[in-house]
This record gives structure tokens, sequence and C-alpha cells, in this order.
């Protein structure tokens, strides 16, 4: 079985893995990294984004083989060492954008990486758009759009904190 | 920390888990040693099995077994049990086939189950599941409710002559007739509820494991109510007694009903595990959840209403085919029946109502409750028929709600159709939704809209819901098979924190949050000190679970009434140490006094000396302090509101955009107002997917042609809009916390109010109703026909 080497979270790893692995298995299933969920067989959902060298990707679609000296970034490794949360965690927490948590991993990767790549910073509607390839079946998304709103703030530094939903 | 009693938003507890990746969800949990099951579905709708050829795939690289559903008959294993029996009207009980767990003899639908592989890995026993060579022979299907009541149809069940489940009705018959006789005005409306696939985000799954040391069974599900499934499958498929089965329902992403029922896999994972001694997981794929999952909705209905020369509503008649699907799901037949026929009264005065369901078997996937069961085919049928009645007679569609509507001081209201509403202020949520959705000046955004080349339309219903299922003599009375308590057991610990076991269950909902605050409001203790266990069958006592909006009004009245027991128990110990009465103890704010003094002992240490005291009144007193509390409601919880939705319609595309929606409803009384704004609005966005998106489509010969995300439209982010939410609350009269419900609301109330917006805005097309979902080829259809029609006048 081929080997794969790579960084996941800070870490490098070494893995055997099948031809055929997807990244999501290997993560999920050799590495016990089980924040990444899989949500669907079609790349439709979104549940299974993590980010590979620094842009989103949906680990169900992409090789195991194909990461070969890759940065890989899952859920558990967003947080600093210190437990204290990236800010997209922290919005997400704040405005109650998540209820059942299962597209979460993959919706707060998304978001990441669709403020890193729109430092102008998005309107409402660009958010809803640029969330096209995450399916959420929960929150009806009102609160996730709130969230990443207020996350951008802080993620392009204009802010120190996070702004406070309104009671 | 700030005020986390009720009426606060606090922050979700269970969030810091799920935002790090921590949560533990079943597929997450890996047992040593364990092997992967991969079920052999039907790829047909209908077909005899003649013959099942296992020996290739057994002697595949890693396989450890093949059964099939002749394994398992020779161990009496037994078929999946259905919850409820509806009777006809002739009184016969309905009809009620067997469900095995793997396919005997006939498949009946597509995903059918026929065979489980199970192997060293999920790769190996996928592969080894496609050496699996079955003979078929294909069998005519009847795929819908049309073709399977045709003369000469297919039987779906051989014994089930007609396909007809059960032929039921409910109301005065001859009421309705005598109204309809002197009636002023008639409307009518046939309509079509569409199938929905439910898809909650986390696939089904199942790991079974037996310690052959003890012969005990666990089994990790994504199930909304673990001790139901222990129940049903320990006694009705398994026989296993409950003593030597566990079951676990850990982190669940999402349910809205397609995880109440007991399915196949979860009998065959354990099953398997006790004959292999190793643990056997199962985790679908998102296929499988679309052709195993129980699907909801889908009625075609033909519904009238009778009304006086002023619009009043005179009565209703209905007339429903619901769609069972191949085999009845556990709760199936009450969907069509008691939450739907029961709710037909709405927020109206209508004297008389005449219901009639005829429940059919088709070659599809079960149908049953997905989130609102029956009370949004209500709402969407009453709701419709009244705006086609205000066209119809020229009268406002406002103003001829608040003719009909029960008035406030008419409560407790009897309908003609079984229930009994207990509190609602129908004018004041009406009122507080048009003004929020600035209803009165409407006509400037349509004329705005109309200089941008859009159609606008604005659409209301104003909804009624039953829930806080269910008062169990009510329920037994209708068929259920069982009581819906629901059970609280609260241990105060020595050093005063206090743990909750719950048999509820939360797969998004924040109980661990909102129970929390209960205590904290109850006991004047931090949420910190709070503890809310949930789903597991070893550490609760019991429990009905979740679903039907019944997880506060039901499970959080148990859990007052266990704090009651607690603090009745605490107090006489108080009063022991502070050498008073009892009668004279207060409780506040965690401490108890001797009312009127300064003489106190705190809750931590009334909960020390319950547990190792030196000095504690024995004879009169056991020590400890825990208490278990059942709790059966009285009646049915009764939220309702008004949706009000604005929508745009591209004239050249038939695209609609959902520009607008404001949901005012009254849930009772309401404990987290952040946690209830992001229900109703999730429960909306189902709605709004419902109405403008979603459908489930099987072909003539039964196959499912919406089968995939890529091929059923779920809403994504730019599907819907900002969900403006408001509350209007009246208190539930008979439950101690006065609470309603608030989970279902959104996916009742927002269909009417979307398609009465999308109709609006194609009044001058001239269309009266238009089918869910309301997509843009079928807007289109409609916009191309009235433009030739306009062109050749």
């Amino acid at each position: 079985m081929p080997k794969v080497s790579l960084t996941v979270n800070g870490k490098p790893v070494s893995v055997e893995v099948e031809n055929r692995t997807l990244l999501v298995e290997m993560l999920r299933e050799q590495l016990r990294l089980t924040g990444t969920h899989v949500g669907c067989d079609t790349s439709q959902c979104g549940a299974c984004v993590v980010h590979v060298n620094g842009a989103s990707v949906k680990s169900c679609t992409i090789l195991a083989v194909q990461c070969e000296g890759a940065e890989v970034l899952t859920i558990e490794g967003l947080a600093a060492p210190d437990g204290t949360l990236h800010p997209m965690q922290e919005a997400f927490r704040e405005y109650h954008a998540l209820q059942c948590g299962f597209c979460t991993p993959g919706m707060v990767m998304s978001a990441i990486d669709l403020v890193q790549r729109n430092p102008q910073g998005l309107s409402d509607r660009e958010i809803r758009e640029g969330l096209e390839g995450n399916l959420c079946r929960c929150t009806g998304y009102h609160n996730i759009v709130r969230a990443i709103a207020a996350a951008q703030v802080v993620m392009h530094g204009k802010a120190k904190e996070l702004p406070r939903a309104a009671e | 920390m700030g005020y986390e009693g009720i009426g606060a938003s606090v922050r979700r507890r269970e969030d810091l888990r799920f935002l790090s990746g921590r949560g533990t969800y079943t597929d997450d949990i890996n047992r040593p040693h364990q092997a992967y099951a991969v079920i052999v579905r039907s790829p047909h709708a209908h077909a005899r099995i003649r013959g099942i050829d296992i020996s290739a795939a057994r002697s595949a690289p890693g396989v450890i077994a093949v059964f099939t559903g002749a394994d398992m008959a020779a161990e009496k294993i037994g078929g999946l049990p259905c919850g409820w029996q509806v009777k006809n009207k002739d009184g016969t009980p309905m009809a009620e086939p067997p469900h095995p767990v793997l396919a005997i003899g006939k498949v009946r639908h597509v995903g059918d189950p026929v065979a489980v592989v199970i192997a060293e890995t999920k790769a190996q026993a996928r592969d080894a599941a496609e050496r699996i060579a079955i003979e078929w022979e294909v069998l005519p299907a009847a795929a819908t409710m049309e073709a399977a009541l045709q003369p000469g149809a297919p039987s779906v069940h051989d014994d089930v002559p007609g396909n007809v489940c059960y032929d039921w009705h409910l109301g005065d018959k001859a009421a309705v007739d005598a109204a309809f006789a002197k009636a002023c005005k008639v409307a009518r409306l046939e309509l079509v509820n569409n199938r929905l696939i439910p898809n909650a985000m986390e696939p089904r799954c199942a790991v079974g494991e037996y310690d052959a040391a003890t012969g005990d069974y666990t089994l990790w599900t994504t199930s909304q109510n673990p001790h139901v499934i222990r129940l049903l499958m320990g006694a009705f498929v398994l026989n296993i007694p409950e003593h030597k089965l566990r079951v676990v329902a850990p982190d669940v992403g999402g349910g809205f009903g397609s995880k109440i029922y007991h399915y196949a896999e979860e009998a065959i994972v354990t099953w398997a595990a006790g004959k292999l001694k190793r643990p056997v997981k199962w985790t679908a794929d998102r296929t499988e959840s679309f052709t195993s999952d129980a699907h909801g909705r889908d009625h075609v209905t033909e519904a009238e209403l009778a009304l006086d020369d002023q619009g009043r509503f005179l009565a209703l008649r209905v007339r429903t085919l619901a769609n069972m699907g191949a085999y009845l799901s556990t709760f199936a037949p009450c969907v069509p029946t008691y939450l739907y026929a029961t709710l037909l009264a709405g927020v109206y005065t209508t004297p008389a109502i005449y219901a009639e369901v005829k429940a059919v078997f088709t070659n599809t996937v079960p149908v049953d409750a997905y989130r609102g069961a029956g009370r949004p085919e209500a709402t969407f049928l009453l709701e419709r028929l009244v705006d086609i009645a205000a066209l119809e007679m020229g009268i406002d569609r406002v103003e001829i709600r608040r003719r009909n509507f029960i008035p406030k001081d008419a409560f407790p209201y009897q309908t003609p159709v079984a229930l009994q509403y207990d509190s609602g202020d129908y004018h004041r949520t009406l009122d507080e939704a048009l003004k929020a959705a600035n209803w009165d000046t409407f006509e400037q955004r349509r004329a705005e809209a109309a200089r941008r080349g859009k159609l606008r339309g604005i659409g209301i219903s104003t909804y009624i819901e039953a829930c806080g299922i269910a008062p169990s003599a009510v329920v037994g009375s209708l068929g259920a098979r069982a009581g819906l308590y629901e059970v609280a057991n609260i241990r105060v610990n020595p050093t005063g924190s206090i743990t909750v076991f719950t048999g509820t269950h939360s797969h998004g909902q924040g109980h661990e949050t909102t129970f929390a605050q209960l205590i904290a409001d109850r006991f004047g203790v931090p949420m910190s000190q709070v503890e809310i266990v949930h789903g597991d069958t070893a550490k609760v006592p019991f429990g009905m679970g979740t679903y039907g909006s019944r997880s506060l009004a039901v499970g959080g009245s148990a859990i007052v009434r266990a704090s009651d027991k607690i603090i009745a128990k605490a107090k006489r110990i108080a009063a022991h140490l502070l050498e008073a009465s009892v009668e004279d103890i207060d409780f506040k704010d965690g401490m108890f006094r001797v009312a009127g003094t300064d003489r106190v002992k705190s809750f931590a240490e009334v909960s020390l000396a319950a547990y190792v005291p030196h000095n504690y009144p024995i004879e009169e007193l056991e020590p400890g302090l825990e208490e278990t509390a059942f709790y059966d409601p009285k009646n049915f919880t009764f939220p309702a509101g008004c949706h009000i939705c604005e929508v745009e319609i591209d004239p050249e595309t038939g695209e609609v955009e959902v520009v607008n929606f404001t949901a005012v409803d009254d849930v009772g009384r309401v404990i987290n107002p952040m946690i209830v704004e992001g229900q109703v609005q999730g429960g909306v966005a189902q709605g709004i997917g419902q109405a403008l998106l979603e459908t489930c489509v099987y072909d003539e010969a039964g196959q499912l042609l919406s089968g995939s995300m890529m091929d059923y439209t779920m809403p994504r982010a730019d599907d819907v809009p900002c969900i403006q939410v408001g509350t209007a609350v009246t208190m539930c009269t008979h439950n101690p916390l006065g609470v309603k419900g608030c989970g279902e609301v959104g996916a009742i109330g927002a269909p009417p109010a979307v398609i009465g917006a999308v109709v609006d805005a194609l009044r001058d097309y001239g269309v009266r109703h238009i089918d869910m979902p309301a997509t843009s080829q079928r807007i289109w259809r409609i916009l191309d026909a009235g433009r030739q029609r306009l062109a050749a006048e």
C-alpha cells in the first residue's frame, strides 16, 4: 500500500493508505480526527471541508495520495494551543450559528476560507453566495450569515473583539 | 456570569465540542475489533426474489459473514413493529402486513434491504456486496397512490387487496352535509402535499456490540428516542430482555422525525454482533438515506369550504389520500389521521368538519412523520382554501381570517375535530406580524418592484398546531400502543451540583442549555453546577424521546416535577438542621431560610447533609437526594401564529426570490429566546424548501429519480432570506412551565405563506393555486400560458 506523508494540524504524519482512500477516510478512520464529517456521497453538502495548503477542499473529493507533502488543517486544529477559539468558531457560538453541529466543521472551514479570500469584506448576499457548497438543515442559514459577517470584522483586523449579538 | 435563568439568551453549552470537532456522533464511535456491515438493497421497486447466491461474496477478501432474510427467519427474528393502530370507518383494524428486517420472498421498494455483508473493512464489505447474485422476477410496481388504487393494480402486499391500509374518518358528516346545503358560497381546492425526503445532515449509523462474558448487547444509534428503540427492538424483533440491551444515542446530527423510527439496520448490527461476537458498524451513505430513511408528507386532497354571505366558515369537507409507502413505519398510521384531521379547524370557528382519509400502500420508501407531521398538511390545505375563498368572494385575505378567528375569550375552545385548545390570541399574533412585515405598505413595494420588471407578491398564513405529544389516555384511545409519558431523574450530588437525566433527546435543539437554565432557575445554582444527561438507556430510567415539539412541554415538565420533589425533601432536611418547622422554611436563590430570620443553610450544605450526615432525622427521612418524576401531559399544547412572506418573481425566467419573511409565533413561555428564534428560522427554511424547491419524484416503475443531493433540491444559503422572528405569547394553561413548543412551527406556518405570496405575485396571470414545489419551471409555464392567452385576446 502506498504511504503518504503530510502535515495535519501542524504535526507531520505518515500513513499507509489504499490508492482509493479518500482524504476524509484517512482523517476519520486512520488518524481518528472525527471532527470532519461525511454528509453525502456526491460532493454536495460540504460537511467534510478542510483546508489543504490554505484553501478549502471537500475532503471526500480528493484522494489521500494526492495530499503528499500537503499541509492539512481540520476543525480540530483551528483553536489556539491554549484553547482560544478562532474568531469564526467564537462567532458561530455567539450568534447561535449551529444546532445539531454536524455541518458545522465544514461550514466553519469554508467560512474561514471565504473570508480570507475576500479581504475587502463581504455583504450578507455575498456570504450567502459564498456558502453555496455547504448545506445546513437546522439553522436556515440566518445565524450562519450573521456569524460570518461578525467574524470577518475581527479576521480583517477591523475590530479586536467580536461584535456581540443583540440580546 | 450574567442572568442564566428563564428568559435569558444563554449561549449554548454544547457548542464548544461541536465547534472544535469533539462531538461524538455515532459514526465517530469505533469499537475494538470492529467489523463493517454493508447492506445489499433492492434495485427494483417490486420483485420476487427467486434466489440469492452469496458464495462469491462469502469467499471475497476480508468477508466475515453474509446474512439474508432466511438466516434471520431461521432464528425467528421478528418483523419491525408499528406503534400505532388506526381503525377503519367500520371499526375494523387497519391492514398491518409484516415488515421483515431483511426481505423474505419479495422486495417492495427500491432500497428494501435484502442481505448484509460483514467484513474486516468497509471497502471489503462494499466490494463483496457487489458479488452477491440475486435472481429477480421483476413485478409491475404501484409507484404512486393513483396507480395503487387502480382496479387490478399490483398488490404491494399479497394479503392487502386494493393496497388500502385503512379508510378512516373523523367528524360529523351529517352536520357538514347540512351546512353545505345552506351555504352561500363553496370554495373548492384539489391539492398535492409534496413528498419530502428529510435529509438530516448526519446519515443514519448503527454500531452493535455483544459482550460474550456477560451476554450484554449495546447499540449505538442515530436515534431521537433510544428507549423506544430498546423497547421495540428488544421485545418485538430480537427478543433480548431490556436489562441485557443498552441503547445509546450519542450526539445526533439532526433528525426532523426521520430518526424516530426503529430501522432494520439497528436490528441487523445488534443481531450480527451477537452472532459474530464482534462489534459491527453500519453507516449509511447518502444514497442509502434517500432510499431507506422514512420520507414525509405525500397527500393528495380534495377540500371544500362552505361559507355564508359574510365569508364566515360554515363547514369543511376533506378527502385525503395518504401514502404509507411499502411498509408501516413506526408512527406512520397516526400522521395523516390524528396529527392531521384533528387540526383542520385551524384557528377558526368552523362549526362542522368531516374528514375522510384513505391510507395507501405503494412500492416506495415508507412514509412517516417529518417535521410537523400531519400539521403542515392540514395547515397548507386550510390556509390555501381560506385564501381561495377570500379571492373568490372578494374579501381581503386578512379580513376573512379575522372574521373567523376563535376569539381570545373563547378558551378553552372545543373544536369539532376532537381537540380542545387551551389558550391563544390569534388577533394579536396577526396584528404583530402585519406590523413587523409592513403589510400596509406592501402595494408600494409591489409598484417599486414592477418598475424593476419584477412581479412581487405577499402571502400570509395564520396557523395552529398541536404538540407536546401527548396525553397518554387520549393517544391510547386513538390507537397508540404506548403512553407518551416523559421521565426526569434529578440527582443532587453530595456537594450540591446537580445531574439531570432526561428521557428526551437533543439532536440540535439545545436541551443541554435550556434544561440547565430551568434547573439554575429552580435551584438558584449556576449553570456550571448542572449537567444534563440524555440518550443512554443505561443512565436514564426511561423516556419516549424527542419529536412533536414535546421535549420542553413534556420532558421539561417532568424536570419541574422532579425538582419540586427534591426541594420538598431538602426543605425537611434543612428544617432539621435549622431546628425549625418545615412549614417555616423558605427556599430562594439557593438558600434555605427560616422565614423572617437570618438562619440559613445553603443548598450545598443541605445536599451534603443528605448524603453523609451525622445529624439527620434518620427515623423520619431516608438519606439521599435523588428523585424521579413521570409526567403525563393533560392535553396537547397549541402553538399558533402568523407567517408573512414576500417574494419577487422574474417574469422572464420564473425564478422566485423570497425577499422577506416574518414570523410571529405564540410558543408559550420562552426559556431561551436565542434558541427559540433559531428553531423557528430552521423550520421556516424547511418550509420554504417544501414550498419552492424540494420534492421526491418516483418514475412509473418506482425508481427514485430524486435520489441524491444533486437531484433533490435542498435549500442553500442563497435560497432563503433573512428570517425575522417575533413572539407574542400566551401561556399554556396545563403544564407547569406554560410552554407550548417551537420546533415545528416554521415548517407548518411557512409553506402556505410562501405559496400565497407566489400566487399573489402571479395574480394577473389567472392562477389561484400552485402546487408545491413552485419551481421556476412550474411558474414559467404559468407565465408563458398567461402571456399566450393575453396575446390571443
